[in-house]
């Protein structure tokens, strides 16, 4: 039986997220995730002397480590529950699909589980910033090559100020 | 003061992020590739740039820097080889990112065994 | 016998002869852990992978019934057994140790009704002489199979539901003992155009109330029959619907209704709006409500199992929800 009959009582009991309280802990758990990455870069840059740029890259690529290693340990799922966006917004998220996706392949052996597995979440990831870089980067370049770069910026750059965001 | 700015700027990101997965009750798959796009939209005016001077680690670390750094390293080299140099450029400051999260999870799955 | 549309009436004296259950860590910790025969600490139950883990389960369950019965696996004339787990392989690898004649049956949630109406209707008509209903679910091998990796760390909302890591099994045979099997009601399908996966009371309900409503119209009976009518995983989002839809149907089950999702975990366990799974109406009622049947703390209950018939594939191709629910009447013996 197929039937749109029910439709208005589930609709009575449905109960709806809480959009404010998730986004308030995103925001304190996001927020402490990348106060996080920024303590690191300044470590890296202060007691390392390190360069700024080399510094946030060593930055992005110690939180994917110590995600894999969270993650291993069983405990990051238990984070990501809590922390909602906050903890899959950042690289972190990405870290831990691949980690968590790996992980299960385990039993699988290595081949045919851990490495096949590896990209079954982060995989979409990918291929929309490879796509989306080839869209963007080809309308970039013909702007370029038109001279329309400088009178566009201008353009943007006066919306985004006065949106008050600078 | 850049502590500050990193911890605002990366909880709202965070904060739109959860609001677009219960608002439109999508899977954090949908949520996380919208945002790599926005990402590299964002860099076609050299916006997010300037986003990551005012915040560091709060606009680096968002999957959003991800899609960034894929356009940023495509437009830098396309600005040396002409249009075949978007293609050549995508993977040169995302390539460390990669390969380490590829590196640390190959490992960790070996060493650990999931618990659920 | 068959009586109405959906239903069988069993004249012949069927009974459950005797049941056994095992149960993983966060039921064993949960407000009805002493309730259930084997429990383990860990959600590896001993085993290497957690596939193999499930057949553990159930071969706990199975050599459980048989050592409280004293029977051997000659004794069994056939057996009707099922999983969640794609070709329902745990039930497979567990069953090739044991030389029964078997039917492996898929109800997704609903297969523990499924399984034990299938026995009592061939022990009612002597098509078998001890019959075998086992089901199990395991949280791990669910969450592999229909939603993410397990140490992924994306958020659920709350209305998503925690598999149940646990298997029961029944022997449903002539033998008199307290607990009557005294009818039963196979489901029809009922899609009420639910597609959200992590919400699935409100695309269950729909079913239970079609089959509960089908139970009282074939049998001419009505909701004052029962001292408690129990549904397998509506939980928390599913149950205030079935109460509301049955209301419309001119039946208020509110005071006699409860829930084996809601009933198997506390309210301090992680587990969201409630327990999910075939195993979690299999082991709430072949450990727990079997004794409140024994102490004659209610008298006659209905068991109403539900199962959402989707699989991850359909649902990316923008389809929604199938369901079923079946249901089966037990009564204590005077």
């Amino acid at each position: 039986m197929k039937t749109k009959k029910y439709d208005k009582v589930i609709q009575k009991h449905e109960v709806k997220p809480k959009y404010g309280l998730n986004m308030l802990i995103s925001f304190v758990f996001g927020g402490f995730v990348c106060l996080f990455g920024q303590f690191l870069i300044e470590i890296y840059v202060h007691w390392f002397g390190l360069v700024r740029d080399t510094a946030s890259t060593l930055s992005i690529v110690s939180v994917i480590l110590i995600t894999s290693i969270l993650t291993g340990f069983g405990v990051y799922d238990t984070f990501g529950q809590k922390a909602k966006a906050g903890a899959f917004i950042p690289i972190s998220g990405f870290a831990n699909s691949l980690t968590s996706a790996a992980l299960e392949g385990k039993n699988e052996g290595i081949v045919l589980g851990i490495a096949t597995n590896l990209f079954k979440l982060a995989g979409a990831v990918i291929v929309f910033s490879i796509v989306s870089a080839y869209v963007f980067g080809i309308i970039r370049y013909f702007l370029v090559e038109f001279n329309l770069v400088p009178q566009l910026e201008h353009v943007v750059y006066l919306m985004v100020n006065m949106v008050g965001l600078y | 003061m850049i502590f500050l700015k990193a911890f605002i700027v990366g909880g709202i990101i965070c904060a739109i992020g959860q609001f677009i997965l219960d608002y439109f009750k999508l899977t954090p798959a949908h949520v996380t590739c919208s945002f790599v796009v926005i990402g590299a939209a964002l860099d076609v005016f050299g916006l997010y740039d300037r986003l990551i001077k005012f915040a560091g680690a709060g606009a680096q670390l968002p999957i959003m820097s991800f899609g960034h750094s894929v356009m940023h390293g495509a437009m830098e080299k396309s600005e040396q080889l002409g249009f075949i140099g978007i293609g050549m450029g995508m993977f040169n400051l995302t390539a460390v990112g990669i390969t380490s999260a590829i590196l640390f999870a190959f490992f960790t799955a070996l060493i650990f065994k999931p618990k659920g | 016998m068959k009586v109405g549309r959906q239903s069988w009436k069993f004249n012949n004296d069927v009974y459950i002869q005797e049941t056994a259950t095992a149960v993983g860590p966060m039921e064993a910790q949960g407000p009805l852990g002493q309730y259930f025969d084997k429990k383990y600490d860990n959600s590896y139950c001993g085993k290497k992978t957690w596939e193999q883990a499930e057949s553990q389960l159930i071969r706990d369950a199975v050599e459980g019934v048989f050592s409280k019965t004293n029977l051997k696996e000659k004794d069994i004339s056939v057996v009707f057994a099922g999983d969640l787990i794609n070709q329902i392989v745990p039930t497979h690898y567990t069953f090739r140790d044991f030389n029964i004649p078997f039917f492996g049956v898929y109800g997704a949630c609903s297969t523990s009704m499924e399984s034990l109406l299938l026995s009592a209707v061939f022990v009612d008509s002597d098509q078998a002489k001890i019959a075998m209903a086992a089901t199990s679910s395991h949280n791990m091998t669910a969450e592999r199979q229909y939603r993410n990796p397990t140490e992924y760390g994306g958020p659920k909302p709350d209305c998503a539901q925690y598999t149940v890591t646990g298997a029961g099994v029944a022997l449903v045979s002539h033998t008199a003992s307290k607990i009557k099997i005294e009818s039963a009601t196979a489901g029809i399908i009922v899609d009420a155009g639910q597609n959200n996966p992590n919400d699935m009371g409100p695309a269950m309900a729909p079913a239970a109330a079609q089959t509960i409503k089908q139970h009282f119209e074939d049998l001419q009976i009505d909701e004052n029959y029962y001292d408690l009518i129990v549904t397998g995983d509506l939980a928390k989002g599913g149950s205030p619907i079935l109460i509301d839809i049955l209301k419309g149907d001119g039946y208020n089950i509110k005071d006699i209704h409860d829930d084996c999702g809601k009933l198997i975990y506390g309210n301090d366990q992680p587990v969201f709006s409630g327990g999910s799974g075939c195993g979690c109406c299999a082991v709430v009622t072949y450990g727990f409500i079997k004794e409140l049947l024994k102490t004659k703390k209610v008298k006659k209950v209905l068991i109403v199992a539900t199962g959402a018939l989707l699989n991850p594939i359909i649902l990316q191709q923008k389809e929604t929800i199938p369901c079923i629910a079946h249901a089966v009447a037990l009564s204590v013996v005077e």
